[in-house]
């Protein structure tokens, strides 16, 4: 049966990583290609670089940094933010990323999703979704709507019936973040991720508010998820991927756990 | 050299790139006299059947494979590659190169898992495969690690003498096949960490017997 994926997420601008990341030994590492090594190495089964670069003209720095991970690391990993057309995708991919991530521009336009799975495959669409929870109503019945801007602007899309509509336009998979849930690290929106995960026929990353070893157990048990991303848990210290997996295997859930 | 097998089917950069980190000097390439010429073949891909047929019949490339396969020079499959090999696929109808006998079927869209959830198709993740028995290119292997797979058809060999590796997803499928001088994996060894690189490493060094 398929394993559950760990799914460590780096943030980059300009070809940095964002946060300094500090492990065990207090070295602080702020180099992505360094980076996905490290987590290539503990037993990442994929990873999600997320290009937080404001600028559009300083892109190419992303595109290198990804030629440059991928001449290092050969598990699938994915890249997002700032990708707004068919030719954005194809330089990501075809710098060595096995998916592109888009999130605003894809409720800008849906029909980059459809284009972007003609050109390259489903497989390499993943729909990156932020969401919030409302009161529901007539225009969002599941109660949970779709925001941008990090989360400032509210939509007026209902996040279940645009992640019905996203797999329908061709999406290959879906990146589901709670913006309430998310830097909290008091778990995952479990019911969200769970209304997600069982309307839909493509696999689910859960996101935003991993802060415990438990709560990446209980996003795959009642959050019915496919794959949970982290990143503080395991950017700071606090746990391995190989504890977390370990954690995850003695209580039954299928895991890789040789790499 | 290393022929990869260009079709306009998928990203073969990352295969060149997996035998780059393994020192190994490969040409991606849509020339039929390349592929003759080449010491092996990586046959990657990714799409759909019917596509990647009329791509490799427009280029000649599918009797250059057939030949090849004929002179026993090493040849891998991966992935579309893999269900290309066989007789005929489900998958747009297509007639394919008939190198193992056999049909490419779609995954049933009732599959589930033992507790009784649905499985999603396309299978796409990190699953196990069961080796059936011992194969230079599975040399090294631990039994327990997994690969990285992505697809919604597989191959069904109908001589089990093909079959070489099975996999579970709700049913269990032939994950890896072989017919002498020819392995096809389903998985993405370019993309399944290191037991991925050693299956790609010991197919470098494979002088396409099996010894079985």
């Amino acid at each position: 049966m398929l394993s559950k994926r760990i799914i460590p997420c780096l943030d980059v601008r300009d070809g940095k990583l964002t946060k300094g990341i500090k492990f065990k030994g207090n070295v602080d590492i702020g180099d992505p290609v360094q980076m996905a090594a490290f987590y290539y190495d503990e037993g990442a089964d994929e990873l999600v670089f997320y290009d937080i670069t404001a600028s559009y003209e300083r892109r190419d720095i992303m595109i290198e940094t990804v030629r440059k991970v991928a001449e290092r690391i050969f598990i699938p990993f994915s890249v997002g933010g700032g990708i707004r057309t068919v030719e954005d995708m194809r330089l990501v991919l075809l710098a060595g990323a096995e998916k592109v991530s888009i999130n605003s521009s894809a409720i800008r336009d849906p029909g980059l999703i459809a284009k972007g799975a003609a050109a390259f495959g489903s497989q390499a669409i993943v729909l990156g979704m932020d969401v919030k929870k409302v009161s529901p109503s007539q225009r969002i019945p599941s109660g949970y709507e779709m925001v941008i801007d990090g989360g400032r602007t509210f939509t007026g899309l209902d996040a279940l019936a645009w992640a019905k509509e996203a797999e329908r336009l061709g999406a290959g998979e879906i990146c589901l973040n709670s913006i309430d849930a998310d830097g909290t690290q008091k778990g995952y929106e479990l019911h969200l991720t769970e209304l997600i995960a069982t309307s839909v026929n493509i696999p689910v990353i859960a996101s935003g508010g991993a802060g415990a070893i438990e709560h990446i157990h209980d996003v795959f048990t009642e959050g019915k998820a496919d794959a949970a991303l982290i990143a503080s848990i395991t950017h700071y210290g606090t746990h391995t991927i190989k504890e977390i997996k370990s954690f995850l295997h003695e209580k039954g859930i299928k895991v890789r756990m040789t790499w | 050299m290393i022929a990869i097998i260009d079709y306009k089917a998928g990203n073969l950069t990352s295969v060149q790139r997996a035998l780059a980190f393994l020192g190994r000097d490969s040409a991606i390439t849509s020339s039929a006299a390349e592929v003759l010429e080449a010491e092996r073949i990586i046959f990657p891909g990714v799409g759909a059947a019917g596509t990647a047929m009329f791509d490799l019949m427009r280029l000649k490339l599918d009797t250059a494979l057939v030949d090849a396969y004929g002179r026993g020079k090493p040849i891998l499959g991966i992935c579309l590659g893999t269900q290309i090999v066989m007789d005929r696929s489900e998958e747009n109808q297509t007639r394919c190169l008939g190198l193992i006998k056999g049909e490419v079927l779609r995954f049933p869209e009732n599959l589930s898992e033992p507790g009784g959830r649905k499985l999603k198709v396309p299978h796409m993740g990190w699953n196990r495969v069961k080796v059936m028995r011992k194969h230079p290119v599975f040399d090294g292997i631990d039994p327990q690690s997994e690969f990285y797979f992505v697809h919604s058809y597989f191959p069904g060999p109908r001589d089990t003498r093909n079959l070489l590796g099975e996999t579970l997803y709700g049913i269990p499928f032939a994950s890896v096949l072989t017919s002498s001088n020819l392995v096809a994996v389903q998985f993405h060894p370019e993309k399944s960490g290191r037991p991925g690189l050693r299956l790609l490493s010991n197919f470098c060094m494979w002088d396409g017997k099996d010894h079985a």
